[in-house]
């Protein structure tokens, strides 16, 4: 029992790190822009796509995460400097419309170019093994790789939020804008910079969470929401607030899928439990969010003053 | 009350199937009910979107839950339609009521998350139906019973009975609108710091407002259980509400046809373009980001700026 | 305005299309995107394969087959059948992969007086009391295959069993299936949602049971992302793997690579199977397609061959639907599988055999065929068909 507390509380931390470098990015935007971006997903996917591209091509999975990471940059700020830059003026349902636009246009040209069939994206020869943490307790050693990578990135963004003077133009955007530009902040150039930041996170998410499930169009969609989830709940514009979000949501998810149906197995048939477990699991995080905004409308950790 | 655009529409839609059966065409008529049920559930989000201001990313599952309230229904042998109707109408105004009494209390970005949020709840709740399908959904085994010897399994009787609905709830659409309700619900969309400060009680309006559309989407979404024979929670997805705001997008946010406007755009452009390219939703993207950046009224914009239209 | 027009210039090229009477109009409908897109693009490769032997006619008869992508979802088979009947007047319907999406449009399809041809899904809902003339397989009721690895396992000896099965009526039929031939101790029975791609809560809860072998039942990418993570996990020291074909075939195999060797698999058919039609079959496929074909391509040639078959049979008079019945329960070809016959609720009575992935003497890993594990075997629900 105690092994598999510690597995599912392993897999809670890899879920929610993943989040974390998904939620950061959107987070940023959504602080600093006041943009509602659809298209965050699609950055994921596009970054998963380069990866599995990469990957093929090279057989080096590092070398596909570094063309991915600057890729996937390149084609976010491409978008910013083209699309989003129009849009930080509108109001947000042209901002919700303007982006799902951009999720549809993304979905269609990934479908034209490799196909509406999955991609295959494998782990990574030498992490494809288990790795013995625990007498008899073994956690494969890709997941350990993943809540590594996703630690890192934490503390590298805190270093950089809270330590540069970048940083600091950052959380004075993230806090009031207007105010930021009013004194002296070169505005456009953070916008793009920030953007280009967040689309790098995403694709070094999709490298991480793409070998687990799988590299297909519209994968971007199921995990955006919950991103969204994250952001509310953590406090829109706050990168401390996307971590504690993402750790939240990510074990609220796992312990609910790994716990609930056992739960509910005491007094239910299997078939049955299994499917309303995932199910109430999966509605348990919006119960949180919702529980969240009642009590502090804001977010946990809200980064406006 | 209507212009003259308007009735000649009229005559059209009600001419059509007439045609259609003469040429063996029967498909079309199928779907046009379908064109029309869409056009309904647009235009109630046009209500609280357009005319209301409030931009609810959930709509789409007070449509399913319209949906399933026939579907369950018949399941358990309630086939009248006077039955099930009305009571799918009930049902969604009361989610629409709870969803909104919570909802409203926040404003921006977060009433579209908080929106959003309890959509994907209810979408949760009904795949966990495991004794109504789930998440493989639910077959109808027959249309819903009318009674006065119209059979609602002839796709023409089908037709006419959801035009007659569609037309009688845009007419009380208007008269809601043009109603001292819809004055205010609409200055409320325009200022309501100052609606609040004249003493009006604008959470009240927009409620009820909420509330209204709510039932409408539930009238829509029991035709559509009807026209399909099958429904599912994916009736109720995320992505299913935002096909809904392209669509009200496309019409003419604001302008009364404009939920009616969008649904046919839309869905018939679906249906030229993917017997061309299986990636029709390219070009439905570039459409839809040219519109917004571009043309904000929508194609009823477009035919108000060209002739007198309504606002 | 506009939409009156084009629907009126439609009609009329419609009608002028409707006169060429004289072919068979099939809808194939299947899932060819999605994590079981390989499945559906298998069954479709066999299905034109042999419209390509048999010169794209069916019977003799020019044949017009319609394919359309259900994107694994109900709605959209509904909305796509819908379309094949009440637009392009089909004979037959075929190539649906997924049970719940057969189950959504069979209604449909029977009130239409169509015949459903299933290359692939067997719902048990079809096979019993529900079940129906217009209905056919010519692959396999879902609990056969199971079954023949529930055989095995009570053969072999296995002490307990954990059962990992997706929550959808295939999954529920492949556990019942299962557990018809299997009496030994179950673990656990879990039932991840249809598609999920994550394992690590299911594998921190085998580690936890501990059970001597886990039976799963997970299609397409389903079984390629769990196979891969069970490997990744550590299990495969104390845990036995045992599958179906739907997660050791062709398709699988490339995806996961050598974690696929030493796996046992039940199947109705492999490409080894030592009979004149096989051979065909295998060398045609190899020399169109460049790789072996699954038992989801050979279904879908199956499926040509038995529209073919009725097609010939009644002369092309496709009008009267008795004789195409008679012609499809009488099955008159000879089938890739061996010994192989209709049912009277629809569903086949065949062979079920063990496999087990190797590498063959090309170096390949594929199934090889070990033995027959049930011989002759009807469904467990025909006896409740009050069809004759």
């Amino acid at each position: 029992m105690a092994t598999l507390i510690l597995e599912q509380t392993l897999n809670g931390l890899q879920f929610g790190l993943m989040l974390f470098l998904l939620a950061a990015g959107l987070t940023l935007v959504f602080g600093i822009m006041d943009l509602i971006n659809l298209a965050h997903g699609s950055l994921y996917m596009i970054g998963a796509y380069l990866v599995a591209t990469v990957v093929r091509a090279t057989g080096s999975f590092a070398l596909a995460v570094l063309v991915a990471v600057l890729g996937t940059a390149a084609i976010g700020v491409l978008l910013e400097v083209t699309v989003l830059r129009r849009l930080y003026a509108r109001d947000h349902l042209s901002q919700v419309l303007a982006t799902f636009a951009l999720l549809l246009i993304c979905n269609e040209i990934v479908r034209i170019v490799f196909g509406s069939q999955p991609v295959m994206l494998s782990m990574p020869n030498a992490l494809a093994g288990p790795v013995q943490l625990l007498p008899g307790f073994y956690y494969p050693a890709f997941r350990l790789a993943v809540i590594g990578v996703g630690l890192a990135v934490a503390l590298l963004l805190y270093l950089l939020v809270g330590q540069t003077r970048a940083g600091m133009w950052v959380r004075a955007g993230a806090s009031n804008r207007e105010m930021a530009a009013a004194m002296g902040v070169d505005v456009k150039l953070l916008f793009t910079a920030v953007f280009g930041v967040g689309a790098a996170l995403c694709a070094i998410a999709g490298a991480m969470l793409g070998p687990i499930l799988a590299v297909q169009v519209g994968m971007g969609e199921s995990i955006l929401i919950t991103a969204f989830v994250v952001i509310v709940i953590g406090g829109i514009g706050s990168i401390r607030g996307a971590l504690i979000g993402a750790l939240l949501v990510g074990m609220v998810d796992t312990i609910g899928r790994a716990f609930l149906p056992m739960l509910l197995r005491s007094f239910l048939s299997p078939a049955v439990a299994s499917g309303v477990g995932p199910a109430l699991a999966s509605i348990a995080i919006y119960v949180l969010m919702a529980a969240v905004l009642f009590w502090r409308p804001q977010g946990l950790f809200p980064a406006r003053a | 009350m209507r212009n003259a655009p308007a009735i000649g529409a009229l005559v059209l839609l009600v001419a059509f199937p007439l045609a259609a059966k003469h040429w063996d065409q029967l498909f079309y008529v199928s779907f046009a009910s379908r064109i029309l049920i869409y056009a309904l559930a647009a235009s109630s989000l046009n209500l609280i979107l357009g005319y209301g201001g409030m931009v609810s990313f959930g709509h789409a599952a007070f449509l399913g839950t319209g949906a399933y309230a026939v579907a369950i229904l018949m399941a358990e042998g309630v086939s009248s339609a006077w039955v099930s109707w009305p009571l799918a109408i009930l049902v969604s105004t009361l989610f629409a009521l709870v969803i909104g009494a919570v909802s409203l209390r926040t404003r921006g970005v977060y009433f579209i998350m908080i929106t959003l949020a309890f959509a994907q709840m209810i979408y949760y709740l009904f795949i966990s139906l495991r004794a109504y399908g789930g998440e493989d959904g639910l077959n109808l085994a027959a249309r819903s019973r009318l009674g006065f010897g119209l059979d609602l399994a002839g796709d023409l009787t089908f037709y006419y009975v959801v035009l007659s609905l569609v037309v009688g709830c845009l007419c009380l659409m208007q008269r809601l609108l043009d109603a001292r309700f819809g004055q205010v619900v609409q200055a409320i969309r325009d200022n309501e710091t100052r609606m609040e400060a004249i003493g009006f009680p604008t959470y009240r309006y927009k409620l009820i407002c909420f509330a209204l559309a709510g039932g409408a989407a539930g009238l829509a979404g029991a035709l559509l259980a009807n026209q399909n024979g099958f429904v599912s929670p994916n009736l109720m997805q995320w992505t299913q509400s935002g096909t809904l705001m392209v669509m009200v997008i496309l019409g003419g946010v604001g302008y009364l046809y404009g939920g009616a406007l969008g649904a046919a755009v839309f869905l018939v452009l679906e249906e030229a373009l993917s017997a061309y390219t299986v990636h029709w939703q390219l070009g439905l993207g570039w459409a839809l980001l040219a519109i917004v950046l571009y043309a904000r009224q929508g194609v009823a914009g477009l035919l108000a700026g060209t002739a007198a239209g309504r606002r | 305005m506009h939409r009156a027009i084009l629907s009126v210039a439609l009609a009329f090229a419609l009608a002028a299309s409707a006169q060429a009477a004289d072919q068979v109009k099939v809808g194939f409908m299947s899932t060819l995107s999605g994590p079981g897109a390989a499945i559906g693009i298998d069954i479709r490769d066999g299905f034109n394969l042999a419209l390509k032997m048999s010169g794209s006619k069916l019977g003799g008869l020019p044949a017009e087959v319609i394919v359309t992508d259900d994107q694994q979802n109900p709605d959209m088979g509904r909305q796509i059948v819908d379309k094949y009947i009440k637009r392009d007047h089909v004979h037959f319907v075929t190539g649906i992969v997924f049970s719940n999406v057969l189950l959504a449009v069979a209604p449909v399809v029977f009130e239409a007086k169509t015949f459903l041809i299933s290359a692939n899904a067997g719902p048990s809902l079809l096979a019993g009391e529900k079940c129906s003339p217009w209905f056919f397989s010519v692959s396999w009721q879902n609990d056969g295959i199971p079954e023949a690895a529930g055989k095995y396992m009570a053969d072999k000896g296995f002490k307990s069993v954990f059962l990992l099965s997706p929550n959808y009526p295939a999954g529920k039929d492949m556990v019942a299936g299962f557990k018809r031939f299997y009496k030994g101790s179950i673990a656990d029975e879990v039932y991840p949602r249809l598609g999920q791609l994550d394992y690590s809560a299911e594998l921190a809860q085998i580690r936890a049971a501990a059970p001597g072998a886990v039976f799963f039942f997970l299609p397409g990418g389903m079984g390629i992302n769990f196979i891969k993570q069970f490997s990744a996990s550590g299990l495969s020291k104390e845990v036995t793997l045992v599958t179906t074909a739907f997660s050791a075939d062709e398709d699988v195999i490339p995806a996961v690579g050598e974690p696929m060797l030493g796996i046992y698999n039940t199947g109705f058919w492999n490409h080894d199977l030592d009979n004149p039609e096989n051979r065909t079959f295998v060398a045609a496929f190899e020399k169109e397609y460049g790789r072996l074909p699954s038992g989801f391509a050979a279904q879908g040639y199956e499926a040509a061959r038995a529209i073919d078959a009725a097609v010939r049979e009644v002369k092309g008079k496709l009008e009267d639907s008795e004789a195409v019945r008679r012609a499809l329960r009488a099955n008159t070809f000879k089938s890739v599988r061996g010994p192989f016959k209709i049912n009277h609720n629809g569903f086949p009575i065949q062979n079920y055999y063990l496999r087990v992935v190797e590498r063959d003497s090309k170096g390949r890993i594929t199934n090889r065929t070990l033995s027959t594990v049930l011989k002759d075997h009807p469904d467990a629900y025909a006896e409740q068909c009050p069809l004759r």
